[in-house]
């Protein structure tokens, strides 16, 4: 009983900080704003943290909070559902948060929309948890709306923006369309498994697997697995929120918000939940190869091809927020290759790593005055310590240095993959592999170009990339940059500490949680695994022996390798001989035009999708409902009352001896009527 | 039990109220007309929360009946009665008379007492057409409640009242004409009676059922309005004065909808599975459809308006589906639709109260100038969009899933209505709210007074009431639609 209000507790917290900095954001002070959010926070950090050790000592729940709906045989609730995957995503989401707060004080300290911005965050942890924490599909759905629109309405927190604007429409879109895919499939749920409750579809499942359903007329050829529709319906929702190709589009656009949500919500925590989503379902995903055979090739491509555009990018943010969707990219492939532990930690460590390169491009922004383009620094390690050296052991970490987090959670990805079996996996292998020391060229491209070599700044004609006014009352995240002469500065405390509290997991979480989580018992009843049909785990565990020997054995393979090369070709390129990667350029200038188009995705989109939207909605309602509807039947129908009255207008004459006439006519046609019929 | 005639309490006191109201006269006594609408259509709500808290959850049957002769020489009778399908309807409708009278508050200047009386007036016949068992009584209702609105049309409306008064009207007789062919169809068959539950038990042929299925059809269709006889609704509300389209939009819709659920389902259960494809096919239609159409809108009433006939899209796919799902989404729909819809007229009609503009084109940034106007005027686009956690979440959620069961590609179209309904709420949001201020009416805008702020957030609480613990207004309806299910199951052929 005592823990159920733990539980509750945890959710409502952030809630009620949200609501008292939201609900009087232009009365209340700034003071006020931000301890109220940052306080029910870290309740909720310090809640998770004892719940987290209640459910390492075995006491999970499972358990509904209130009925939200009953129809027919159905009910719906709202309940939470606390195990190990739980608790680790509670951990996360509220750790990060919490970093995030505090660091919002120092970016957004001249920023009129103070306390709004505190009070969206604290909505966000509310719905995030919320999100974690469910029992059953409904809520999971609940939450995962709830996140898009705290993401919507924080990307397009400086509403004045025509880009911000635009980036928050696209991004809700474009999970619109996800989650298009994302209910259709909990439909199917609920038609063949009669509940929505994880635990009684979880149970049902293995009796459903043989299930084939008909789509299309009792065709042989539309009759399809059951787990299979439902498994890829649900993965487009994952699709939209983890930003996997081709729902990636508004993950880059995303990066019009303020940074510390970039950092929070589109790389720490809301673009993960489609990852935590599938290894949820990981009970239902084992029954269907041909699902996983899909999220694996999906998440390949997204690993590799966004890899790619990466390397390309010169706004700071832009390279990070590459980086994360092909970060992104390999958690799904771990999904796909049945290494759903090892998703979930990679999501863990990612979580930190890279909201630490995310606060840390923040900070750089703020030391360069608003500056993002990389092209304008250089240097930045004399003026920036902190953030420099932080930056770095972030970026160590993503590439995946032995020792540091992401190596061990990006290596058992790599390693799950070449153990795979399933349709796809020899693509996924090389993607993932090639990923490596692509990752490693663009991170090191931006740390060098950043902290290394030529200052670069305070030359008054720098390159305003966004090409967007700066607005002089209010002060924006616009891009201003150094005067001339004046030199970047080190941020204030409540910048820096964040940073240094994310980089300490950054570096030993992976050394210290590899072993429990992905080949201990830490998932135990919670990741279902076929180890017949897809023995990846079983197989990798064979080969693990300790944290240790795992990163001594790891100077001796390609992946190590290969960082180490895409860390020395990017020193070589950008410090010591910057002609070569423009000689590249214009040399491959096809490649790069398809590379600075992003694939033409959105080109595509904007013609195909929107454009022809507008189109198709024009010619329905001028063809449909104007011309045909209007004009013909409803107009068209008054016209002709309209001139029947004028013909029989025409009779009317007012003469007595037409009157007559007429009269006889009738009684001529009457009779001639009566005398045939007798 | 009350032993008080609740119902027709719910029917009167407005209509008295009204009449009342009326006696004021004229614009001088205008405070006075105010004070007592607001009182009248205070009292009105109050007589039906008993109705609500005092409702029995365990009788699928009519409940707080009230039956006496009226026209013995043709067995015509003043009958009412309530279930869990017509209930919520009821308390809907009085509720939102008292937000149409406080909306009207200080807009209205012009034969004030007139425009009052019309609502109230128009409040308690609906109240009737809700309630009455005879066929009638509710013809007579049905048709009554007509005059005021297009009264409010014509009176108070726009420059081109007069062309939407008179397609109103045309598509309007139209549909009436068969429904009281219908209904004298009926008399007959049943050897002079006009009581609908007794048409209920009426065995009829497959034949002669399709044809009253389609005499109801086209009369609700319109009333609904269903694709192909939409195009009166956006002329309508955009001449419509706000009060009128919040009306139309919240109460009046719904009227054709409980039309299907009172007459063509129970009457006509054989016609009903037999022609259900054509229902669910224009449904689908309407969301599909009239989602592109809504798209390019430049007119926000117009666009609102087709977002309606969308929304009512949902409503009679939901009835087709023949589960209790589909009909109880189909119902939450009606009620979260009639809090969203005319929370979002009264948006509308904030900002033309200031800019004298509907257009989209000459606004953009309002969110300057007027913040807490676009903090609510979001939550309610995004419970026009559907968003979880608002009442517009609730009703199309049960009806995807509904449909899902029913058949796939159902389900698969009807869900297409969660990009589309984001797309063309959202965008219309982003270039009417956000963005710099774009021209100097919105740099004069000021935000929403006290009474406006209030009226919203009355709705705005209604909206996430509905959508975080929707469970009090369904489990009303439980019985009611399992009954009419185990009826509609039933074949009259006999």
């Amino acid at each position: 009983m005592e823990m159920q209000k733990l539980y509750l507790l945890v959710p409502l917290a952030p809630l009620v900080g949200a609501m008292i900095a939201g609900l009087f954001c232009r009365v209340i002070p700034r003071w006020l704003g931000h301890t109220a959010t940052i306080t029910g926070v870290a309740v909720a950090f310090i809640t998770s943290l004892i719940i987290f050790k209640d459910v390492q000592a075995g006491n999970t729940f499972n358990g509904a909070v209130y009925t939200w709906l009953t129809s027919g045989d159905y009910s719906f609730e709202v309940g939470f559902m606390i195990d190990t995957l739980t608790t680790t995503m509670m951990l996360v989401v509220t750790f990060v948060s919490l970093m995030v707060h505090i660091y919002t004080m120092g970016y957004m300290k001249e920023d009129p929309g103070y306390n709004r911005f505190f009070s969206y965050i604290s909505l966000f942890t509310f719905s995030m948890l919320m999100l974690v924490m469910s029992n059953n599909f409904m809520q999971l759905f609940f939450g995962w709306e709830a996140v898009g629109l705290v993401s919507y309405l924080l990307i397009g927190f400086w509403y004045t923006r025509p880009t911000a604007i635009f980036a928050n429409m696209k991004a809700f879109l474009v999970n619109r369309v996800g989650d298009f895919g994302f209910i259709l499939g909990i439909g199917l749920i609920l038609a063949h498994f009669g509940s929505l409750d994880y635990l009684t579809v979880f149970k049902k499942a293995p009796e459903l697997a043989g299930t084939t359903i008909n789509l299309f007329a009792d065709r042989e050829w539309a009759t399809v697995s059951l787990m299979t529709i439902t498994c890829i319906c649900l993965f487009i929702g994952a699709m939209g929120k983890s930003a996997q190709v081709p729902l990636h589009v508004w993950l880059p656009d995303s990066m019009e918000g303020p940074t510390p949500i970039s950092a929070l919500i589109h790389a720490a925590t809301m673009v993960t939940a489609g990852i935590f989503m599938v290894s949820r379902m990981s009970p239902l995903f084992e029954l269907s190869t041909t699902a996983l055979s899909f999220v694996i090739v999906i998440g390949a491509i997204t690993a590799l091809f966004m890899g790619f555009l990466g390397i390309i990018q010169n706004d700071i943010k832009r390279v990070v927020a590459y980086s994360t969707l092909s970060q992104l990219g390999y958690m799904t492939v771990a999904l796909g290759a049945s290494a759903y532990s090892v998703a979930i930690f990679h999501l863990m460590t990612h979580a930190f790593f890279k909201a630490l390169l995310f606060l840390a491009a923040g900070s750089v922004i703020i030391g360069m005055h608003h500056d993002q383009d990389i092209r304008n620094m250089g240097g930045l390690r004399k003026y920036m310590p902190i953030t420099w050296i932080t930056s770095l052991i972030g970026s160590l970490a993503l590439i995946g240095t032995p020792f540091l987090s992401g190596f061990y959670s990006k290596d058992s990805i790599i390693e799950a993959v070449a153990l795979s079996q399933i349709p796809g996996s020899g693509f996924a292998y090389f993607s993932v592999m090639a990923g490596v020391f692509v990752t490693a060229f663009y991170s090191f491209r931006m740390y060098f170009l950043v902290f290394h070599g030529e200052e670069r700044f305070g030359k008054s004609s720098h390159h305003d990339h966004h090409g967007d006014h700066d607005d002089e009352e209010v002060a924006h995240d616009h891009h201003h940059g150094l005067a001339p002469g004046q030199k970047p500065h080190e941020t204030p405390w409540v910048v820096t500490l964040p940073l240094v509290l994310l980089a300490i997991p950054s570096l030993i979480i992976g050394y210290i949680a590899i072993e429990p989580m992905v080949f201990g018992d830490y998932f135990r009843g919670v990741i279902h695994i076929d180890n017949a049909a897809h023995p990846v785990m079983a197989h990798l565990s064979e080969h693990f022996h300790g944290a240790a020997a795992m990163g001594m054995h790891a100077f001796t393979t390609l992946p190590f390798f290969l960082a180490l090369a895409g860390v020395v070709v990017s020193w070589f390129f950008y410090m010591k001989r910057p002609d070569i990667p423009a000689a590249i350029q214009r040399r491959f200038s096809i490649i790069n035009t398809i590379f600075e188009n992003k694939y033409y995705f959105d080109k595509i989109n904007e013609t195909v999708f929107a454009g022809g939207s507008r189109l198709l909605g024009k010619a329905l309602w001028r063809g449909g409902d104007v011309a045909v509807i209007d004009g013909i039947i409803v107009n068209g129908s008054a016209k002709l009352v309209g001139w029947i009255a004028a013909v029989t207008r025409l009779f009317q004459t007012g003469y007595v001896y037409h009157y007559a006439f007429t009269m006889i006519i009738g009684v001529f046609v009457l009779m001639t009527l009566w005398i045939n019929r007798a | 039990m009350s032993t008080y005639p609740l119902l027709s309490l719910a029917i009167w006191i407005p209509i008295v109220a009204g009449l009342v109201v009326l006696a004021t006269g004229n614009d001088r006594n205008a405070p006075l007309a105010r004070m007592l609408a607001l009182i009248g259509a205070i009292a009105g709500f109050l007589v039906t929360i008993p109705l609500w808290t005092g409702f029995d959850l365990n009788n699928g049957g009519m409940q707080f009946v009230e039956l006496q002769t009226w026209i013995p020489r043709f067995n015509i009778n003043y009958h009412l009665g309530t279930d869990g399908i017509s209930m919520l309807f009821v308390v809907l409708n009085s509720f939102i008379t008292i937000i149409v009278v406080s909306a009207g508050w200080e807009v209205i200047r012009e034969r004030v007492a007139q425009y009052f009386a019309a609502f109230l007036i128009m409040s308690g016949l609906m109240n009737g057409i809700f309630t009455a068992l005879d066929g009638v009584l509710f013809y007579v209702f049905f048709e009554a409640s007509l005059i005021p609105l297009y009264l409010i049309i014509g009176v108070w409306g726009g420059p081109n009242r007069v062309y939407a008064a008179f397609k109103f009207f045309l598509y309007t007789l139209f549909g009436s004409l068969l429904f009281l062919l219908a209904l004298m169809y009926l008399f007959i068959q049943s050897g002079g009676s006009f009581s609908i539950l007794d048409w209920h038990k009426l065995p009829i042929g497959l034949g002669p059922q399709i044809w009253l299925f389609l005499g109801f059809l086209i009369a609700f269709a319109v009333k609904v309005p269903m694709f192909p006889v939409h195009t009166w609704l956006p002329d309508a509300h955009v001449e419509a004065p706000t009060g009128g389209s919040i009306v139309l939009a919240a109460i009046g819709l719904k009227l054709g909808a409980y039309g299907f659920l009172r007459f063509s389902l129970p009457i006509a259960p054989d016609a009903s599975h037999e022609l259900a494809g054509l229902v669910i096919a224009l449904s689908l239609i309407a969301v599909v459809y009239i989602g592109f159409v809504a798209l390019i809108q430049s007119d926000m009433k117009k666009l609102v308006a087709y977002s309606s006939i969308a929304h009512m899209g949902f409503v009679t796919l939901g009835f087709f589906l023949f589960s209790p799902m589909g009909i109880e989404g189909a119902l939450v729909q009606m009620v979260s639709h009639g809090f969203v819809s005319g929370a979002m007229f009264f948006c509308i009609g904030v900002m033309y109260d200031r800019v004298h503009s509907r257009q989209i084109a000459d606004y953009g940034g309002v969110v300057n100038t007027m913040p807490k106007f676009a903090a609510l005027f979001m939550l309610f686009s995004m419970a026009n969009a559907g968003l979880p956690a608002t009442s517009g979440f609730v009703g199309e959620f049960m009806v995807i899933l509904g449909a899902v069961k029913y058949n796939f590609w159902i389900a698969l179209a009807a869900a297409t209505s969660m990009i589309l309904g984001a797309a063309y709420t959202l965008w219309m949001y982003k270039r009417v709210i956000f963005g710099d201020i774009a021209n100097d009416h919105v740099r004069e805008l000021t935000d929403v007074n006290s009474r406006e702020f209030l009226i919203l957030a009355v709705l705005a609480i209604c909206t996430l009431w509905m959508g975080v613990y929707p469970q009090p207004f369904t489990e009303v309806m439980h019985s009611s639609v399992n009954d009419l299910l185990r009826h509609v199951a039933i074949s009259k052929i006999q």
